[in-house]
């Protein structure tokens, strides 16, 4: 598409907002709502911990601001449905533009691929993401293009509290990719980044794994992001939504809460809604 | 002989809350020495350095030898009721809606009478013990009791005015995730609360004791997490007119001075979880803790704090810790003055290290949380103000008052 087409062809900015308005392009929230009960990532209790979300009123149009609500909000980088950036993990640390601040502002936008491995995870909460479920994905729906979001579907957003951390004596039990298809993602596919609905990109237990977290390593060691604690992705085609994650700007910051969005064509979400049924 | 305590009727809700009235309360500075005694249970009385004269009422110079030299010490409270009267009527109107009440003379074995409140189980001529303890107003009182423990001593009205048993009240545990929280529910409901509510946090993880938690007679976990205002204003909106008695079981240990924390990141969880969650649940429960103080047998009594020893006088090794402790002792005696006014009473109990994951490099003597809960309950009974449990504090408080900067040296070395 030229600059022209962009400006004045038939499918131009324009059209597309008006195709927003009209709802022929859907725009499908993939946040949960930032609430002091929603659960936060656990570390062992000597270790950093990341704050949960908190909230203390300013005024409620009374004595403390007569006709004005507002509030005082306190949390971690890492609070609720969150972007992950380089800077966040040891591997990505001496990476230029690695913080949230400084990642340009055109990776805020990006396409995205969602793998549906919710049958899997509901069999098994261990379940680990491998190449050859990727592989078995891009023989129905194609190779993955480089620069897009892999987003891992695991209807695990439709948990709750205990269920959704799955804790037990040895930790979270929840499901996630494996290294090597990290790794493989990464080298072979170029991703822009991974997203889960789960508190964090990599599985429950990739504490061992190989190496530990390897979403966050790899991903963050080529200087590529994380979506975690997303929900909807149950209303995304398989191919063809495109994701607006733009964290705050934050100096230095590691990581930050954000509004993801996903824009879909209308006729998509509609196949996708027909053909989960 | 008392009659037992009887289950108080739900109440009437059509009737008027009666609103809390405190017996005078004015006090001569000297005589605030009983009331210092009486805050920790102990009997004092002013003994003269001199003479040894016992001296009763309290008193700016010795009346036998007029030696200024008459500091409190402990004494024997032991004595005769002298004589006996029933107040049917009064002007004053705190006693006016608790006549008939009884008072009496008793003459104490060490030499002065005073004029004291009788418990029901007392009678004219005989043997008792006398005991100061405060009043709806925070000030000293004289009780005269029956010598020995005897049956249903704690159901007796106008002791119960005194005290804060917890029996037949209704208890709130804030939380019930650790060892303490859990041994205060057991004491609580083994005292017969008619409800005890715990508080638990993040209910999506699990914790240790859970299911025993659960199991004890009369326990209700509630959803309660001190560092979220929300959490304490649902549950305060839900059961804050139904707890008489609160109980702060959050805590949080770490080790570590002030400097050798790297961020904010722990010193913020200390004071979220200990300072800024006793702040919460002041404000949330505090008002209608302090409107309830008249409401009844099973009225609002008490506002409890566990606070470490080193509060009082810092221990380095947990110096960080030890200076949200010092914080919250100072938010709990503005508490205190803020609830007075409904008689609730702020109970204070100071422990040295508790028997708990956390002190785990600590040796021996640490408080286990079952003797915590029992100094807990213990002091309810008794209606202490200041408690302190163990060798550790009890050691700590003993220094303090002789020599704080050897305290403050020594607790450094």
């Amino acid at each position: 598409m030229s600059k022209k087409d962009l400006a004045t062809g038939p499918f131009n900015l324009l059209s597309f907002a008006r195709a927003v308005a009209d709802g022929e392009i859907e725009v499908v929230d993939l946040s949960h709502t930032l609430a002091p009960d929603f659960p936060t990532i656990v570390m062992p209790p000597e270790l950093g911990q990341c704050a949960p979300f908190r909230m203390e009123e300013i005024s409620r149009y009374d004595g403390r601001g007569p006709a004005w609500y507002w509030n005082n909000i306190s949390m971690g980088e890492h609070t609720g449905t969150h972007f992950d950036a380089p800077i966040h993990w040891v591997s990505g640390k001496d990476l230029p533009d690695a913080s949230v601040d400084a990642i340009p502002a055109s990776s805020f936008i990006a396409p995205a691929c969602v793998i549906d491995a919710s049958r899997q995870s509901a069999a098994d909460p261990d379940f680990v993401l491998t190449i050859a479920d990727v592989e078995a994905w891009e023989t129905r729906h194609g190779r993955i293009p480089p620069r897009n979001w892999v987003l891992l579907r695991t209807d695990w957003s439709k948990r709750s509290g205990r269920d959704f951390v799955n804790l037990g004596e040895d930790g979270s039990h929840s499901p996630g990719p494996g290294p090597n298809v990290m790794r493989w993602l990464a080298e072979e596919r170029d991703i822009h980044g991974f997203g889960t609905e789960t508190i964090g990109t990599d599985a429950g237990q990739a504490f061992h794994f190989n190496p530990p977290y390897p979403a966050h390593y790899y991903m963050h060691g080529k200087g590529r992001y994380g979506l975690q604690c997303l929900t909807n992705l149950d209303r995304l085609p398989p191919t063809g939504a495109v994701i607006l994650a733009a964290p705050l700007k934050i100096r230095k910051g590691s990581g930050s809460p954000l509004r993801v969005l996903a824009l879909v064509l209308k006729k998509e979400v509609q196949a996708r809604e027909s053909w989960t049924r | 002989m008392t009659e037992p305590l009887v289950r108080p009727k739900r109440k009437n809700p059509l009737k008027k809350t009666r609103e809390p009235l405190l017996p005078q309360a004015a006090r001569s500075r000297t005589a605030l020495g009983l009331t210092a005694a009486a805050a920790e249970g102990r009997f004092q009385l002013q003994i003269c350095a001199d003479c040894a004269a016992v001296i009763y009422p309290p008193r700016d110079a010795c009346p036998r030898c007029l030696s200024p030299r008459i500091p409190f010490k402990d004494a024997r409270n032991d004595g005769v009721l002298l004589a006996e009267t029933t107040i049917r009527a009064s002007t004053d109107v705190y006693f006016r809606e608790r006549v008939p009440w009884r008072i009496g003379v008793v003459q104490l074995d060490s030499g002065p009478t005073v004029v004291a409140h009788l418990h029901g189980g007392v009678r004219e001529g005989e043997r008792v013990k006398l005991e100061f303890k405060l009043d709806k107003s925070g000030q000293a009182v004289a009780v005269a009791l029956p010598p020995t423990e005897a049956l249903n001593m704690e159901a007796d009205l106008q002791w119960r005015e005194l005290t804060c048993d917890p029996k037949y009240r209704r208890v709130l545990v804030t939380d019930g995730r650790g060892p303490v929280g859990q041994a205060m529910a057991r004491a609580m409901s083994d005292a017969e609360a008619s409800i005890v509510f715990v508080g638990v946090a993040d209910p999506w993880k699990p914790f240790p004791g859970e299911a025993a938690l659960g199991k004890i007679p009369r326990v209700e976990i509630v959803p309660l997490d001190v560092t979220d205002t929300t959490s304490i204003e649902d549950i305060a909106g839900e059961i804050g007119p139904r707890v008489d008695i609160l109980i702060n079981t959050a805590e949080h240990v770490r080790a570590g001075g002030v400097i050798e924390r790297k961020s904010l990141a722990v010193a913020r969880e200390e004071m979220e979880i200990r300072y800024f969650g006793l702040t919460r649940l002041a404000q949330s429960f505090g008002a209608i803790l302090r409107a309830r103080g008249a409401d009844g047998v099973n009225s609002a009594a008490a506002f409890v704090n566990l606070l470490s020893i080193y509060a009082l006088a810092n221990w380095p090794a947990y110096g960080a810790f030890s200076a949200t402790e010092a914080a919250c002792l100072s938010a709990a005696q503005s508490i205190r003055t803020e609830l007075r006014e409904g008689g609730i009473k702020v109970v204070n109990v100071f422990s040295g290290p508790l028997d708990t994951e956390w002190y785990q490099t600590v040796p021996p003597p640490r408080v286990t949380p079952v003797a915590l809960a029992s100094a807990v309950l213990n002091a309810l009974r008794r209606g202490l103000e200041d408690v302190f449990v163990g060798d550790v504090a009890e050691d700590i408080r003993a220094r303090l008052s002789v020599n704080p900067k050897a305290v403050e040296r020594e607790l450094g070395s």
